[in-house]
């Protein structure tokens, strides 16, 4: 969490000024008990009405220039907080830019965006809340005890004694409450999900006619929701009659002994109202301190989940390496006994994968669920890194290049299709910045995306958020012109047209076949049909190769090929 | 005003189930605000005591002990008082809650289709709690505000008439100055809050999709767009903060002025008097009056805001918990186990009545058949599903079941004579027990098995951590969507319904894996009648019937053979599967 104190640079004269301001607003508050003490012992009793009027006025002018000191610190107070909270955000997500797949694995996307946005406001008002009050509530209390001093030593003893125990009291219950809170959120967690399942399950639970079990179950986590509440509750109302009772029994002390000063002619009525009044004020600090403490402590668990996203040392930067050498004549991409292992897994995800692949070819990689033909792909663009052997790009190793160069060789259609809110211009041009509007007609006609420029706006026409307002399979082919717009050397298609109909499909590959720039295109799939006419077929097996081949050579030689291309077409293979 | 006198009777109803905790609580903060009120004017009486060099020590005694009276007796109540507000938010939103939960289970699929459920959640979960506290807390620190305020001009008034005179007289400055400073606080928080939506919504988006981002190396970009919408944020941030964190040195200066009013007025008047108007303990008593005077009213003007919010909150959980339910059932006619016979008549249906969607769809399905259902996407394959289900009820024309039309029949007896498995998985985060049992909440752990080794999905239960008993969510959170699948295929050969509908049931599911469990399915399917949407035309191919749909027609049908020989619409489908490049 320290390392988060350098993005207070440039504000710190804000950090220094808004305390100080605030203390020496916290210290003209000190001197009104003094003053009405004045009022009493020198106005009132002799009778002074000049001295009372002067007094009086000293408050109004305590009170004026107090609030210019406030009014300055909260300004400094609010400039550096937020200025500290808008650094930590571009901090972050700067780092996060340069995340690499594994990185974003582990952080785990939904808890990168919490981070971002609820932990950096706790932060904020962390900070806001530290600079203006963290010095002034102690500060105010023992100003108080050690006014309570000056005026009469043993009557400051109370004062001593009083501290410490409502001290004790006040913060008890607060962590008590903490700890409370945290169960009661576990339980809210729990509500939500409940919700959750609820509302998307809702064809499910009422084909199967479960409804009142549903709402039933959801009820008996709302009634231990409130139990828990109930209970919290009762700890918690603790606080204001506890404190209550010492600060007011304190006080009646205070003025007894204090009578019993006054009869030995120790001290005079005015003082005695002045110890009164500061009494009254440490209450009031000591809870507006429990309070701030609360506020920082989250505030602190809230920073030290933002310096973790800030300090992880980013493995993956978007920047261009210089021109390789790249040799002439080597194949495009070369793949030689790869394997991977994913980070924290047991096995490996990937095997010993040996592979050629040449410009215009048509590689087909196929398998069942969880056979490792994502991992393979995502080994060309360095999403992730292999561990074993070697991959080549024209006879370079990949490990020697950045994501980046060769990010920008490489187009991609991922398994699950994301579009981004904006127009289809703009989503098309994510595969190339500058791309005039006959690249992206030429790119939507190829990836059978034509469909979009008859709707309204054509490449004007406003995506919504995720998508929303297309079907799966216009996703999917908006998401192959992206990755066509960019004329890519190599083409990844990761089961991409999942959603296509067949006629569809058909013409896709049609289209592809047909491009001038010949593009080796790698289309992973779990039918056989969307392989079969590939120039090479790399069957794989729980991470292992089965077979390499054509399709007609993998009908004969690999067993495991031929089961899957059984399983999906009888009667071809009948024939 | 007039809706918020309504939303007001529908709180007081929730309020009105715990009425006497409610009066208890009300009672206990007047008692508690009072004598909080009367304290003062005991520690005046002891000032009083007090003269210059002498003290009356005899009559301490009696001064303490009811000082000590009270200070207890007022705890007690601020305890209770404490105590029941809570039992009452607690037990309020928990009904609350449960009603809105219970009216999600009966309203129509068309709402919860067009409603975005992050809405809909934020309505059950936070809108509740802000509804309950915002309320309750509200109305009982209003109602103590006012007691306060109310009891302290009186004890003001019962010391000296003239200060009091004085000190409402400035009162009105306090009230001035804090609603100016919301005001204009308000204007900034809404910019502020326009802000930082934006700022949420564009980070929800580009790091939600982080690796499409370096996938298309748009990550320099997407730090410009931030950093731009982060700097905007921090413009309004920053003055919002100010202004909110005037309000506490402007009331303090405020109370200050009045302080001094009192102080001076006081002191004048005992000197004047020489003590017979206003005594020195009568003079601090008022002062420790005139501190806390102020008060109330900058609490009951942020009340305001708080109460304002929380009605806000409740207009929107009372538009989910008065939302229109499902039209009622009919029950004109029942059924135990259906043959299977269904019969759609002149069906004609649309989602937005401005779009027609099925005209005037026919067909029969007799029993034990098995009707495929294909054509290209969006079609209608699954809407013809959703009125099956009557998840969607038709717009004209009828559908029959056994001769009888389902609109005749209570819902969850139609529903229960179908199995369904869809596409779009949903599992629960519960046991995976739960999650099969779900269509059998009887099922024995034998039966379960049974149906978990037939759909294939035993074979990863039994490796998950604790099987069965693994909690979905809690104990494991990485099922794969075809293991998801094989679970839904679980819940149905577990309840063995009469009929089936499978939307692209196995699209998830590796060809393998499907082909393990092929002997099981096809025993499930036999003798059902069952509806099949799929792309895979492999597993269309033996059905008894193929209903060929294109938008929201029924445009051939007939068997497979029968279909190619057409050579129309299907044979074309069909075709593009094989055909080579």
């Amino acid at each position: 969490m320290k390392s988060l104190l350098k993005y207070f640079k440039g504000l710190r004269v804000a950090c220094v000024l808004a305390p100080l301001f605030k203390l020496t607003e916290a210290l003209l508050e000190l001197f009104i008990p003094v003053l009405i003490a004045r009022i009493i012992d020198n106005g009132i009793t002799v009778g002074d009405r000049a001295y009372i009027l002067r007094c009086v006025l000293y408050i109004v002018a305590l009170g004026f220039v107090g609030l210019l000191f406030a009014v300055t610190a909260q300004y400094f107070s609010a400039k550096a907080a937020t200025g500290f909270a808008e650094r930590l955000r571009n901090a972050a997500y700067r780092n996060i830019q340069g995340y690499s797949y594994t990185q974003l694995d582990a952080a785990g996307i939904p808890s990168m965006i919490t981070r971002l946005t609820g932990d950096v406001d706790r932060v904020q008002s962390g900070v806001n809340m530290t600079l203006r009050l963290l010095l002034r509530s102690p500060f105010v209390v023992f100003g108080s005890v050690i006014a309570a001093c000056m005026i009469d030593m043993k009557s400051a003893l109370l004062f001593i004694g009083t501290v410490p125990v409502l001290a004790v009291i006040v913060f008890g219950i607060m962590l008590a409450g903490i700890r409370l809170f945290g169960k009661v959120q576990a339980y809210l967690d729990r509500i939500t999900k409940s919700t959750e399942d609820t509302l998307s399950g809702a064809r499910v639970i009422r084909a199967f006619g479960s409804e009142q079990r549903e709402a039933a179950h959801f009820a008996d986590t709302a009634a231990a929701l409130a139990a828990i509440q109930k209970f919290t509750g009762r700890i918690t109302a603790l606080l204001t009659p506890t404190t209550y009772i010492i600060i007011n029994l304190a006080t009646v002390l205070l003025i007894y002994t204090g009578a019993l000063r006054v009869e030995q002619r120790l001290l005079t009525q005015g003082a005695v109202v002045a110890l009164y009044n500061y009494m009254a004020k440490i209450l009031v600090e000591l809870i507006k301190l429990a309070d701030l403490i609360i506020t920082i402590t989250k505030a602190a668990a809230s920073a030290k989940r933002t310096a973790a996203l800030i300090n992880e040392p980013p493995e993956d930067t978007a920047e261009i390496s210089a021109d390789a050498a790249y040799a002439p004549g080597a194949p495009l991409l070369e793949f030689r006994g790869v394997g991977m292992t994913y980070r924290g897994a047991a096995a490996p995800a990937l095997e010993n994968v040996s592979l050629t692949a040449e410009a215009g070819q048509r590689i087909g990689i196929i398998g069942g669920t969880g056979a490792g033909k994502s991992t393979l792909i995502s080994l060309i663009p360095r999403f992730y890194d292999y561990d074993r052997g070697e991959i080549l790009f024209c006879g370079v190793p990949i490990a020697a290049l950045s994501g980046g160069a060769l990010r920008r060789e490489i187009g991609i259609v991922p398994q699950h299709t994301v579009l981004f809110s904006g127009t289809v211009r703009d989503n098309i041009r994510w595969g190339k910045s500058d791309a005039d509007d006959d690249e992206i007609t030429a790119a939507l006609t190829a990836a059978q995306a034509d469909f979009v420029l008859k709707k309204d706006g054509g490449l004007d026409f406003m995506i919504r958020e995720n998508g929303a307002n297309l079907s799966g399979g216009q996703k999917q082919r908006l998401a192959i012109a992206r990755a066509l717009v960019k004329k890519p050397k190599i083409l990844i298609l990761d089961d991409s047209a999942s959603a296509l109909d067949y006629a569809t499909d058909y013409r896709l590959r049609q289209a592809l076949a047909a491009l001038d720039y010949r593009p080796c295109v790698f289309i992973v799939s779990q039918r056989t049909v969307a392989v079969r006419d590939c120039d090479q077929i790399l069957v794989l097996d729980d991470g292992r190769p089965a077979g390499v081949g054509a399709h007609a050579e993998l009908l004969k030689t690999c067993a495991v090929y031929r089961e899957i291309h059984d399983s999906q077409s009888p009667e071809e293979a009948a024939q | 005003m007039k809706k918020n006198n309504s939303i007001l009777r529908r709180v007081f109803a929730y309020i009105g189930r715990c009425k006497l905790p409610t009066v208890l609580s009300l009672l206990f903060s007047f008692i508690s605000a009072a004598l909080m009120l009367f304290l003062p004017v005991i520690f005046g009486k002891m000032i009083d005591l007090i003269a210059d060099g002498q003290a009356d020590i005899q009559s301490f005694p009696p001064l303490i002990l009811e000082a000590a009276g009270v200070i207890g007796v007022t705890a007690v109540f601020q305890w209770l008082q404490n105590f029941l507000n809570n039992l009452i938010t607690a037990d309020i939103v928990r009904d609350i809650r449960t009603d809105a939960i219970k009216k999600l289970e009966v309203l129509p699929l068309s709402y919860l289709d067009t409603h975005p459920h992050g809405d809909v959640i934020s309505r059950v979960v936070s809108d509740t709690d802000t509804l309950s506290e915002g309320l309750l807390l509200g109305f009982s620190q209003l109602f103590s505000g006012v007691t306060t305020i109310i009891g302290t001009l009186i004890f003001m008034l019962g010391i000296n008439v003239k200060m009091t005179v004085y000190v409402i007289l400035i009162t009105p400055l306090s009230l001035f100055t804090a609603r100016f400073i919301a005001k204009h606080t308000y204007a900034m928080f809404r910019r502020q809050s326009e802000a930082k939506g934006a700022l949420t919504a564009f980070i929800n988006e580009r790091l939600g999709n982080q690796k499409t981002v370096k996938a298309f190396m748009k990550e320099a970009d997407s730090v410009a767009e931030f950093e731009a919408k982060n700097r905007r944020l921090t413009g309004y941030a920053q003055r919002a903060v100010f202004y909110t964190s005037l309000t506490n040195p402007v009331t303090r200066f405020v109370n200050a002025v009045v302080y001094a009013v009192a102080a001076l007025s006081g002191a004048l008047i005992v000197t004047a008097s020489g003590g017979a108007a206003l005594t020195v303990g009568g003079f601090t008593c008022f002062l420790s009056y005139a501190t806390q005077y102020a008060k109330p009213f900058n609490d009951i003007s942020s009340v305001i805001t708080e109460l304002q919010n929380a009605l806000a909150c409740a207009e929107r959980v009372f538009a989910l918990i008065d939302a229109a339910p499902e039209p009622a059932d009919a029950a004109k006619a029942h059924i135990d186990s259906a043959v299977g016979k269904i019969e759609f008549q002149n069906v004609s249906f649309s989602y937005d009545k401005s779009k027609p969607l099925l005209h005037n769809i026919s067909f029969t399905a007799e029993a034990g058949q098995h009707i495929a259902i294909v054509g290209p996407t969006g079609c209608g394959k699954t809407t013809l599903i959703n009125l099956l289900m009557r998840f969607y009820d038709v717009d004209s024309g009828d559908i029959l079941l056994d001769g009888v039309s389902i609109y005749d029949l209570p819902r969850a007896e139609l529903r229960r004579q179908f199995g369904m498995v869809l596409q779009e998985t949903w599992v629960k985060n519960a046991s995976i027990r739960e999650n099969i049992t779900i269509g059998k909440p009887d099922a024995t752990a034998e039966e379960i098995k049974n149906a978990a080794q037939a759909s294939g999905a035993y074979n990863f239960i039994k490796r998950l951590p604790k099987g069965f008993d693994t909690v979905l969510g809690a104990d494991y959170d990485g099922l794969s969507e075809g293991q998801k699948q094989l679970l839904s295929i679980t819940r149905v050969m577990l309840s063995l319904p009469p009929m089936l509908i499978l939307d692209e049931a196995t699209s998830s599911i590796d060809t393998r894996t499907e082909m393990l469990i092929t002997a099981d399915f096809d025993r499930l399917m036999q003798g059902r009648t069952a509806f099949i949407v799929a792309h895979r035309l492999s597993t269309i191919r033996s059905a008894d019937r193929i209903l060929v749909m294109n938008d929201g027609d029924i445009i051939e049908q007939g068997t497979h053979a029968s279909l190619l020989a057409e050579n129309g619409f299907y044979k074309d489908l069909y075709e593009s599967q094989f055909k080579n490049t």
